[in-house]
């Protein structure tokens, strides 16, 4: 029994990772061939690999990322002289884990400051659920016992105000707004002296969507963290880049050129619910070190969870383990 | 990112090609590798792009070659002519009902643009086809949908019709239908919420309100930045729906949009139109000739290739190409290789071929004064950090210096390093690919040639017939 595997034989663990097991079951559909592709096979072979990359490539892992990842297992399969291939098994779990933690610990805990306020950022591109995210987190922190506020910095969207102002009476809290098409880093900066004066231990900032190639609008965005730090010297702020599972390899770009604008402390997945895989996550990880934090899986207020690599990877394999 | 990596490989691919006589299969298969990963690159579907490379090799190994076209170029045309072939030749319209209202029915995953992308095809639609539109706010989940849809009608002075969230969808349809025809609208559109192609009670609500309104057109919303999973959603959306068409949305982005291209070829379903901007007078018919090229993200390279040959000094060439498979390309060369492009006319045209330049492509609106910048910056650097781009790379008041010098900001200084450090990475790539395919390139490559002299085999030096 691998690694994986004994990690997955305690009934608590497989409880814990049953969310996301339910919330990814369409997602195994594709990544179910896994566990045909290494019991039908007679050999470790080209065609094998083959059969390998095309699981990889179509949970969205992204070609770099994926044709580093058969490279590594070739030369561990050479090394550890592996025939079977059903051995395979546990050498593309353990792999998986190293390609996402790198042999870093990593930690994606919200850094609250330890007095005063702790402003979460969030960004991403046009409808992947920034808005969404917010309500869900606002409730998620509500319930741990901290106070809370949103910030409505999306200006632009028709209705977006609105979408906020809406999870605000959900979860119980104030949303600090301006009308539409003010300058969303005046917003922020309004709320900010508001959850100061009011002592609130969180603001979450929503902002509109942009397209990572649009120059101005991400100027906006230097603008908005800015302010920010302006307002709070000295303290850690969290951005969090949100990105819909759907997205293909353009995640990449999101995450690159968010990156040079704001400091993204970790990715929002959203919509993990449906049969995308969200695997384009995985290579923005390995390319470009930024973790996941959170994950959506549903449309329920409760649906945002903290990320938790094992359980990602049993929802991706977990009919191994049936 | 995707861009330069696939303009760069067909480039190498065509090299290698490039003025031999006949096309083996080896060449081929060579090509279509090179294919292969570019159209995965655009979220290509793995399968779909199976079918095709394996559906164009088949074509281009019966083919017979082209007056006035090198083998090289006859693969790209084959390439590119099936493209287009497949993602259907000429825009397709919009079907109007002679009888009574046009019905358009807006469906999609949430987030994918819907209730912006229902105003702008009315505003669209009334702009050219000198429709009366009304929009029908029938997504009663989301908050503020209905909202955001009042909002937009409001800008574009279109009528929303809405009966707030408490209403049933099948109704709020049934009686938008009648107040269409009270108020002598012959234009419907009506925004359905987002929903996950696998939420049976959803879908179903969408089956019923297919059923009330019997609508001409069902187009589904797709986001161009879909990767694999577009083809899940299309098809669970057409079968339970019959789709007529998509539009794609987002498609200002820097996304190659692979996902039209999956969609067109699993369900064939057309696309009819492309959302191409935040502001609502964008939206475009779809082109899938333009789509062809961008998803295959090489552009014009025939034509740029004629271009260079004609303008840059062969051998200059020649010896900015051993620069960059040497892996010791520094600013002092990028700075010559952009003279050498100054030559060829607006900078902006061809930017796009170059390895390395989808950084600066990305800009809102590349003009050549980039170029001046880039000129600006190289030239704030001494001497020895543009010999040397690790000493930049080190340190960061040695940027903040070139940065002040310029006169340009610190993240510009940057994102020129990483583009340097990209386009070195790149040609490493290319130096360490394997060594059986390296040789035969060689030896093919320089068929055309007359300059044997310079092969040094394996290490991807001196391969003739790359221009650029």
């Amino acid at each position: 029994m691998g690694i994986f595997a004994k990690l997955f034989s305690s009934k608590e663990q497989r409880l814990k990772a049953q969310k996301y097991k339910l919330g990814m079951t369409k997602t195994r559909k594709t990544m179910a061939t896994l566990k045909d592709v290494l019991t039908t096979s007679k050999r470790i072979d080209e065609a094998l690999y083959d059969k390998l990359e095309e699981i990889f490539i179509t949970a969205d892992i992204g070609i770099n990322t994926v044709v580093q990842f058969i490279n590594e297992l070739r030369s561990v399969v050479g090394k550890q002289k592996i025939e079977k291939p059903i051995d395979l098994e546990n050498v593309i779990v353990d792999k998986m884990f190293d390609l996402y933690l790198k042999g870093e610990i990593i930690d994606t805990n919200i850094r609250f400051n330890k007095s005063g306020v702790t402003v979460l950022l969030f960004v991403g591109v046009n409808g992947t659920g920034k808005t969404t995210s917010i309500g869900k987190m606002a409730y998620k922190l509500k319930s741990e016992g901290k106070s809370v506020m949103l910030a409505a910095g999306d200006t632009f969207r028709a209705g977006a105000i609105n979408q906020l102002k809406i999870w605000g009476e959900r979860v119980g809290c104030q949303v600090i707004a301006k009308e539409e098409g003010s300058d969303p880093s005046s917003v922020i900066f309004d709320a900010i002296r508001e959850a100061k004066k009011q002592n609130i231990d969180v603001l979450l900032c929503d902002t509109a969507g942009r397209l990572q190639n649009k120059v101005n609008l991400m100027k906006e965005l230097d603008k908005i963290n800015r302010t920010i730090k302006r307002e709070l010297p000295n303290t850690i702020y969290e951005s969090y880049l949100v990105i819909d599972a759907t997205t293909g390899q353009n995640g990449l770009s999101q995450a690159k050129i968010f990156k040079e604008s704001t400091e993204i402390s970790g990715i929002v997945l959203t919509k993990l619910d449906g049969t995308a895989k969200g695997g384009i996550v995985l290579a923005i990880r390995n390319e470009l070190g930024v973790p996941i934090s959170f994950v959506g899986m549903g449309e329920k207020i409760t649906d945002l969870d903290y990320f938790d690599i094992e359980d990602y990877i049993y929802g991706l394999f977990a009919d191994f383990f049936e | 990112m995707a861009f330069e990596n696939l303009t760069t490989r067909m480039q190498m691919a065509l090299r290698r090609i490039t003025g031999k006589a006949h096309l083996n299969e080896n060449d081929i298969e060579e090509m279509m590798k090179e294919v292969r990963l570019s159209l995965l690159e655009a979220d290509v579907n793995f399968r779909v792009v199976k079918e095709f490379t394996t559906e164009v090799k088949e074509l281009a190994m019966g083919e017979k070659i082209l007056k006035g076209l090198n083998p090289g170029q006859q693969v790209v045309k084959i390439v590119n002519d099936e493209l287009v072939k497949l993602m259907g030749s000429e825009a397709v319209l919009i079907q109007f009902n002679e009888t009574r209202p046009t019905v358009i029915m807006m469906v999609g995953l949430q987030g994918a643009g819907k209730t912006t992308t229902a105003g702008k095809l009315g505003n669209f639609l009334r702009k050219n086809h000198s429709k009366k539109p009304l929009l029908i706010a029938a997504d009663i989940y989301r908050p503020a949908a209905i909202d955001q849809l009042i909002t937009v009608g409001n800008q574009l002075d279109i009528p929303v019709f809405s009966m707030g969230t408490l209403v049933n969808p099948r109704e709020i349809v049934k009686e938008g239908l009648k107040y269409a025809n009270l108020e002598k609208h012959d234009l419907i559109i009506i925004d359905t919420a987002g929903r996950l192609h696998i939420n049976e009670v959803l879908m179903d609500e969408l089956i019923d309100i297919k059923k009330i309104t019997k609508p001409d057109e069902i187009l589904l919303t797709v986001d161009a930045m879909t990767g694999q999973d577009a083809v899940n959603v299309a098809t669970a959306f057409n079968e339970a729906l019959a789709i007529t068409g998509c539009i794609l949305t987002k498609l200002d982005g820097d996304t190659r949009g692979g996902a039209a291209l999956s969609i067109r070829k699993v369900t064939g379903i057309p696309i009819k139109f492309a959302g191409t901007g935040e502001k609502l007078s964008e939206i475009e018919l779809f082109h899938p000739e333009r789509m062809a090229s961008r998803i295959l993200g090489m552009g014009d390279v025939l034509s740029l290739i004629e271009k260079a040959t004609e303008e840059i000094d062969e051998a200059e060439a020649m010896s900015m190409m051993e620069k960059m498979m040497s892996g010791n390309f520094n600013f002092n060369d990028l700075l010559k290789q952009m003279k050498m492009i100054k030559r060829m006319g607006a900078f902006s045209g061809i930017l796009k071929f170059l390895p390395g330049m989808s950084q600066l492509q990305n800009m809102d609106k590349v003009d050549d004064r980039q170029l001046v910048y880039v000129e600006a910056i190289i030239h704030s650097m001494t001497p020895a950090e543009r010999k040397n781009p690790e000493l930049l790379e080190r340190s960061s008041s040695r940027r903040n210096r070139v940065a002040q010098g310029s006169g340009r900001s610190t993240t510009e200084v940057n994102r020129l390093i990483g583009m340097l450090d990209k386009q070195r990475q790149m040609m490493k790539r290319f130096q360490n690919m394997n060594p059986e395919s390296m040789e035969r390139m060689g030896q093919n490559a320089m068929g055309g040639m007359s300059q044997p002299a310079t092969i040094n085999k394996g290490k991807g030096k001196g391969k003739g017939g790359f221009r650029i």
